[in-house]
């Protein structure tokens, strides 16, 4: 992290960049924050860590806008949203400075809890120098310990791979943390019944309070106004009025990012109640896969979108029906 | 006082549920949330901290206000229900029982709101001590005692007992209720889990947060302040604060068009939202620092001026564990705490 700190600073000083878009300590030792920094000072507060999970390229579309270029850190699966961002011309490229940094698999703080884990003072195996494998807990009911791999995000277990897509420079080691198959619970899904599919996502989407944080946070989601945020017609953003809507919002918004979605998983990591949401877009891109042939959106800022180009080998949309 | 083995929960609820409705810490799909006891429902009453608070029970998420229904040429309208029903909310927090005061406050001060009203009149609740407190809690700095929780009946899960004790006349008509299932007990391993609890709390991080400067004193300081500037950045607008939180009560009043007629219902708002307060002539907070500003302004400024000094923040700590961006009312205390209130 030192590394990676000392070349902020110089690319500050030397003027290349006038601000770094990092994450900044938080007061516990899981909460960090995304932060702009614009000083040296500022840096002293600068953190990468386990716990910096938050995918910046979004924050990206609005220091576009800034003077000056931005130092983004990204992490090998934010490249994807970053590229994909820069396809839809949603990011400047040229207004931005990518530091490519290491990851180890990121870590989640609900499934420390769930381990039983509570009152944490201090957590140490998360900086991004340890070797990933073991976390030492101290709480106020004792001190505690877990397998890294056991808390890490879902969607680390699904890595797409330690190779950044798009970067101006790379800092820091990475680690394989594959260890799951991305589509198999997507299959698992696929071979239940209808009744038994719908008896799944009702009551994962009962559990949505429309706080629209997966939307909010996907970098996919970047319409200046959301059809859900009008006024003007009937597509209130704030309540389920019935049983309808709580799945005609996470249905909408699916459709909205098929072939567009980078599966980054951030829509699951900020859900306040655990919803997968990630497995909508998943089956999206199962789907494609086997619809248009494999394709992976952000590895490239200018090939044409699965969905966005037609070709005379495409499959008629018959073929929902007859695949039943 | 009064006392019930762990083992026996069951047959209480089954008790209760005879009677009342009865909604407890239910454990669906992965996350615990209050929610109607059933037979299959997996009760969690360890859970110290439910996913989104009790609130709903007083004041749901969305519910309808009246329906108009057009037949033909006739239109008729039709109020919504009023609680009529007794329930019970079993193993509410301190914290959110405070929280259920600071929404008194605002409905059932004139005019008062009738929904809200029969809720609450219909409302037995029993609250649960804090047996393991969590590092996120501050319910201490607003001088909540997570130790010794006021309610209907105050309740302490003690080495697989349950411990109960009527505080209302709400309380021991409950009490008469399930009677039959309680034995005596007297009140020394209460008192020893009282000071256990008190001194875990001590020992929080955030037990010693200084609410200086907050209240009426100086808050055009506050507001013009170039903290929030900073502070607001990594908010990404969504209502997650405003939904888990006990005390925010703000919502908005919408037409749902059925087809054949309307339902007009009220829903949850979110100051974080784009279109909170929205106005034929636009909306006083144009940008996300602004309404970032108005949530905390609100809880610990325009609250507590206008309801004699009581906050409308409880310390339960759910912002601070589900914050998407890991911001809370916490850091924003502990960002004018280093500013010392000027900039």
């Amino acid at each position: 992290m030192q590394e990676l700190m000392n070349r902020a600073k110089e690319l500050l000083a030397d003027g290349t960049v006038a601000r770094v878009l990092g994450w900044k300590a938080g007061d516990l030792s899981y909460n960090p924050e995304p932060a702009f920094f614009e000083t040296e000072e500022s840096l002293k507060d600068f953190v990468y860590n386990g716990f910096c999970g938050a995918n910046l390229s979004k924050y990206m579309i609005a220091a576009s806008k800034f003077e000056g270029k931005t130092l983004i850190c990204l992490k090998p699966c934010d490249t994807y949203s970053f590229n994909q961002l820069i396809k839809e011309h949603r990011v400047d490229r040229e207004k931005a400075y990518i530091i490519g940094v290491g990851c180890k698999g990121k870590l989640d703080i609900e499934k420390i809890r769930q381990q039983g884990i509570k009152g944490i003072e201090s957590i140490s195996g998360a900086e991004i120098e340890d070797e990933a494998e073991t976390l030492t807990i101290q709480t106020i009911y004792g001190e505690k310990t877990c397998a890294y791999k056991d808390v890490m995000l879902e969607r680390c277990h699904v890595c797409k791979g330690k190779e950044h897509m798009i970067y101006d420079e790379l800092i820091g080691e990475s680690k394989d943390t594959k260890d799951a198959d991305r589509f198999a619970e997507i299959e698992n899904i696929e071979a239940m019944s209808p009744e038994e599919k719908f008896a799944f996502f009702q009551k994962e989407l009962s559990k949505c309070i429309r706080c629209n944080a997966c939307r909010n946070v996907c970098p996919a989601c970047s319409c200046r106004k959301c059809v859900f945020d009008s006024d003007k017609f009937d597509s209130s953003q704030k309540a389920n009025v019935d049983s309808f809507e709580e799945k005609m919002f996470h249905v909408i918004r699916a459709f909205h990012v098929a072939g567009r979605c980078t599966d980054c998983g951030e829509c699951s990591r900020v859900c306040p109640q655990g919803i997968p949401l990630h497995l909508f877009n998943r089956k999206f891109i199962k789907d494609i896969n086997e619809f248009y042939g494999e394709y992976q959106a952000g590895e490239d800022t200018d090939s044409k979108g699965p969905l966005t180009n037609f070709d005379f080998e495409d499959v008629e949309p018959g073929i929902v029906a007859e695949r039943g | 006082m009064f006392k019930i083995k762990a083992e026996n929960l069951p047959a209480l609820f089954r008790k209760i549920a005879a009677e009342q409705e009865l909604y407890l810490p239910v454990k669906e799909a992965g996350q615990v949330n209050f929610a109607a006891w059933s037979e299959n429902a997996e009760v969690s009453l360890d859970t110290l901290k439910t996913v989104k608070s009790p609130k709903d029970a007083f004041f749901p998420q969305s519910e309808n206000l009246y329906s108009c229904v057009k037949d033909g040429k006739k239109i008729s309208i039709e109020p919504g229900a009023l609680k009529e029903q007794n329930f019970v909310l079993f193993g509410m927090k301190a914290c959110d029982i405070q929280g259920v005061k600071v929404l008194d406050n605002v409905f059932l001060s004139e005019p008062v709101d009738t929904f809200y009203a029969a809720r609450r009149d219909h409302g037995t609740i029993v609250a649960l001590a804090c047996h393991e407190p969590e590092e996120s809690c501050f319910c201490k700095v607003f001088g909540i005692d997570c130790a010794d929780p006021v309610a209907d009946v105050a309740a302490w899960m003690i080495e697989g007992e349950l411990y109960w004790k009527a505080l209302s006349e709400k309380g021991e008509a409950l009490t008469a209720i399930v009677k039959e299932l309680l034995t005596d007990a007297d009140e020394a391993k209460v008192e020893e889990e009282k000071q256990v609890i008190r001194t875990i709390v001590d020992k929080l991080p955030y037990s010693n947060l200084s609410l200086e400067g907050w209240g009426e004193e100086d808050y055009m300081e506050r507001f013009n302040s170039s903290v929030w500037e900073e502070l607001y950045k990594p908010c990404l607008a969504c209502g997650t604060c405003t939904f888990v939180c006990p005390t925010c009560q703000c919502y908005d009043i919408k037409d749902y068009d059925t087809g054949h007629g309307v339902q007009r219902y009220r829903c949850w708002d979110s100051c974080m939202y784009s279109d909170f307060t929205m106005m034929a002539h636009g909306n006083n907070r144009n940008s996300q620092m602004q309404r970032f500003r108005q949530r905390f302004m609100h809880k610990l400024v325009y609250y507590p001026v206008n309801n004699n000094g009581m906050f409308s923040c409880v310390g339960c700590g759910r912002c601070v564990e589900k914050c998407p961006s890991a911001l809370n009312i916490v850091k924003v205390i502990k960002a004018f705490e280093k500013q010392g209130g000027e900039n």
